[in-house]
């Protein structure tokens, strides 16, 4: 991380000014892969914004009563109806994967082969259960409760419409996150990143940063729960 | 693929290059120094074989060219329709197989086609992939495997797109805005598989349009040659790399209301539908915002107009400098004015619902924003304007584009004026007049813009000039025609003929409407023939066109300085280019030849009395 060509340039308002001005790179030192990441997820950002301000719109314009989150969300647990229980446990098992994708990340940067490719295992298999809840959770929601992307008993038609959609949306996330973790944790446990072997399909050589990276997108899809836990089940 | 790679026909990172610093300057004293490769020099994959090398095809200038061609192909389809429309307004009944729902269906894909599969695809996909490397100095761009699928995730949203000509009920008649709850609702043409195919083709076009924006930004952001600085890129650039930033931002909009208009047909969810009686029934659908959809709309609708126009300013920018041989006026001020209007983009879009509903105060706010617009577009054309005064003005072809392009853009620009103004726009909403605008100012205009590129860099794709000869001819006839088009319509928009009507009947004002009419339709139709000079120009010239050797137009921009014409793959041979100046050194005074390009180091035109760039 630390490049010594780095340390010489200026910083603060005249570092903005030199590094606007130079040749090559705008971003100096940062990886093409990564600077790609976070444009792409600067894109994803206006696509989750665009879905929760919809959201947003519709449920202050619906007529009909928006269900009351507390009592849709609620599981039983030993026969007393526990708002948010399984969110809660969902949240917490996401964040944690967030907790050991970026231990992930330090080994990835020590080199140290096995340990990163252990925690890109765990952090995957984080990311599993969350589906795996949220396909309990949808599950519960239709066969149980009768929530339906068009109707539901409890008012809004909307509130199933929005909640199956940007759930689905970002379950998706997790879900493309969960199957790149499960092939990074297989490339580098067979050491791609120090034998610089070539991709499958790109034949390209690839480094640890590629564990950054992947670190990156994840931090994200973590990020935009705790946006929807927010405006989903807290509003 | 990794399977059949093989190393040695990889270019190998050049390490040396670090050290030996490119030429004579070596220490920071010297007046040639550039600053060593911060990065090494890219790893490309050769291909090797018909199908690695012509089909999915890592190369950007491939690339480039499938994104062209199929752009073309879709542009010629929606060139198609609107002879089809021309027909029926100007001879009602005599095509005997258009009814109003083709009518409506034929609308809706050349507006569709046309705004987003031609002018965006060809502006960004076909232009972006061949002149971003080469113009910045790179080898390729920065992922040419996300490049290539990027490429033919644009092939099947085509296809998908193609397919709804095919299917029972035809494609969507909804109009190019698929304004719900009508378009998918029964009675409009093509609510059924028509829609459907539409939305999925858009978000298949955006996902691949990602995936090929990725590319063009982070090879301008971080893939540069040593010594491009930011300011010292081609306007060609800056203008594709802006519009590609309002697509990373303004697409997702669209993606959004495609997806969550899809589930309001294919699932029943209410998203867009409000309550509904249709035939006295009332539909299952209820509480939703039709208003919603419009607002998503054109938060991705107005963004998307520049991102048309702005690759269209920066290519005509270069064009004009480089064939009235003069430095463009206020490189900086032209710069700025492009993030500048990127920036305002966003701000503006609900000038297209002042008759949607709206509170007062809002179209007040949308109107300001619009026409503040106005001012960096016009320090653009003061600055075309004033690269031409006292320029050695070449007069051929690509010039005479140019200078199409500027009144054409004019001319289109004031008419945004009118319609930018809520009071006057309320009337005019939804007339011709509107349709006289947006063809002028983001139909033709970029359009001339792509003819001048063509002529300017079809000696660069293919070694080959065309022909001046027919490409004046193909000019004055798609000048003047399009001209006899669009002038009309303006008149025809003030008397009050409204848009996207099948036949005006018997109609009060449809008597002095009628001849006009026919004029346009008789003018429209030979517009879309001369189109095909172009076409023979180019096959023709493919053949037995004159070589054009290096640099025929004496440019000074890098993509007429690689060691090979037309480029390879990998584009500079074993060495990477060294940026020493700006791409507008024409007629320095002191300088032996007219033109210093952006590769001579100052040891070499110590004479010459250059600007300081």
């Amino acid at each position: 991380m630390s490049d010594p060509t780095l340390d010489k340039l200026p910083g603060g308002y005249k570092g903005l000014a030199s590094d606007f001005g130079s040749d090559q790179t705008l971003f100096k030192g940062v990886n093409w892969g990564k600077a790609m990441m976070w444009v792409f997820l600067l894109s994803d950002t206006f696509i989750f914004s665009c879905f929760l301000i919809s959201y947003m719109k519709v449920r202050a314009s619906v007529v009909e009563p928006w269900p009351y989150p507390s009592e849709v969300f609620a599981l039983n647990f030993l026969g007393v109806p526990v708002p948010l229980l399984l969110i809660a446990i969902m949240t917490f098992v996401l964040i944690t994967s967030s907790g050991t994708m970026a231990l992930a990340v330090k080994y990835g940067y020590e080199r140290n082969r096995k340990l990163c490719a252990l925690f890109v295992f765990l952090t995957a298999l984080g990311g599993l259960t969350f589906v795996g809840m949220q396909a309990f959770e949808w599950t519960k929601l239709i066969f149980h409760e009768g929530v339906r992307p068009w109707g539901n008993p409890y008012g809004a038609a909307q509130f199933g419409s929005f909640f199956f959609m940007i759930t689905g949306f970002h379950g998706t996330h997790v879900s493309i996150g969960v199957i790149f973790l499960f092939i990074f944790a297989r490339k580098t446990f067979r050491g791609d990143f120090d034998n610089a072997r070539r991709g499958f399909f790109t034949s390209m050589k690839s480094d640890y940063v590629a564990i950054e990276i992947l670190g990156l997108y994840w931090h994200f899809v973590d990020l935009v729960w705790v946006f929807i836990f927010a405006f989903f089940y807290l509003w | 693929m990794s399977k059949d790679y093989n190393d040695n026909k990889t270019i190998q990172a050049q390490s040396s290059e670090t050290i030996s610093g490119g030429g004579s300057g070596a220490t920071p004293d010297d007046i040639d120094y550039v600053k060593p490769a911060e990065v090494s020099d890219q790893d490309l994959y050769h291909g090797h074989s018909f199908i690695t090398k012509w089909v999915f095809c890592q190369d950007a200038k491939v690339i480039g060219i499938q994104y062209f061609l199929l752009a073309t192909f879709t542009g010629i389809i929606g060139l198609i329709l609107s002879w089809l429309m021309r027909l029926q307004l100007g001879f009602p009944g005599l095509a005997s197989f258009m009814t109003a729902e083709h009518y409506y269906q034929f609308v809706t894909m050349h507006g569709m086609i046309m705004v987003v599969y031609f002018l965006t695809a060809l502006f960004l996909g076909g232009f972006g992939n061949y002149l971003i490397p080469l113009m910045t100095g790179a080898r390729d761009m920065v992922f040419p495997y996300v490049n290539m699928v990027s490429f033919w995730m644009f092939f099947v949203a085509v296809g998908v797109l193609m397919a709804s000509f095919f299917v029972p009920g035809g494609p969507t008649g909804s109009g190019w805005t698929l304004y719900p709850p009508q378009a998918i609702l029964e009675g409009t043409p093509g609510s059924g598989f028509g829609i459907i195919l539409m939305l999925v083709s858009l978000v298949l076009f955006v996902i691949g349009f990602t995936m090929g924006g990725l590319n063009y930004l982070i090879t301008v952001l971080q893939g540069r040659a040593r010594g491009m600085t930011l300011m010292r890129m081609p306007l060609t650039v800056w203008g594709i790399f802006t519009a590609t930033v309002l697509a990373m931002l303004a697409f997702p909009a669209l993606f959004v209301s495609a997806i969550m208009m899809t589930l309001d047909k294919i699932i029943g969810t209410s998203f867009f539908m409000p309550t509904i009686l249709q035939a006295g029934e009332m539909l299952e659908y209820g509480g939703g915002s039709p208003i919603l959809f419009q607002h998503l709309f054109w938060f991705f609708g107005h963004p998307e107009v520049y991102i048309v126009a702005l690759p269209a300013f920066g290519i005509v920018s270069d064009l004009i400098s480089v064939h009235s041989r003069k430095n463009i006026f206020g490189y900086r001020m032209m710069v700025w004015a492009i993030v500048a209007i990127g920036a305002l983009s966003f701000f503006v879009w609900a000038h297209h619902m002042y008759v949607s509903g709206m509170s007062p105060w809002f179209g007040f706010f949308f109107a300001t924003t619009t026409l503040i617009i106005a001012v960096p577009t016009a320090l653009k054309v003061y600055n075309w304007i004033l690269t031409l005064w006292r320029g050695n003005i070449r007069l051929n072809t690509v010039m005479l584009w140019c200078l199409g392009f500027i009144v054409t853009f004019v001319n289109g620009g004031i008419t945004g004026i009118f319609l930018g103004n809520v009071s006057v726009d309320v009337p005019l909403s939804d007339t011709y007049f509107v349709v006289a605008h947006f063809h002028m100012v983001m139909g033709i205009a970029p359009l001339m813009v792509i003819m001048g590129a063509v002529y300017h860099w079809f000696p660069l794709v293919t070694g080959r000039l065309l022909s001046e000869k027919l490409g004046k001819w193909h000019f004055w006839f798609t000048f003047l025609g399009a001209y006899s088009i669009y002038f009309p319509m303006h008149y025809l928009g003030f008397v009050g003929v409204p848009r996207r009507y099948f036949e005006m009947y018997d109609s009060p004002y449809m008597t002095s409407a009628t001849g006009l009419n026919e004029f346009i339709s008789t003018a429209a139709f030979i517009v879309g023939a001369s189109q095909f000079i172009l076409i023979y120009n180019i096959i023709k010239s493919l053949k037995t066109g004159k070589p054009a050797g290096k640099n025929p137009w004496k440019a000074n921009s890098l993509e007429w300085h690689t060691p090979n014409v037309p480029p390879e793959h990998g584009n500079w041979g074993d060495k990477l280019p060294v940026v020493y100046r700006w791409a507008y050194d024409y007629n320095v005074p002191g300088a032996k030849e007219d033109f210093i390009p952006q590769t001579t180091p100052p040891s070499e035109v110590k004479e010459a009395q250059v600007e300081k760039t």
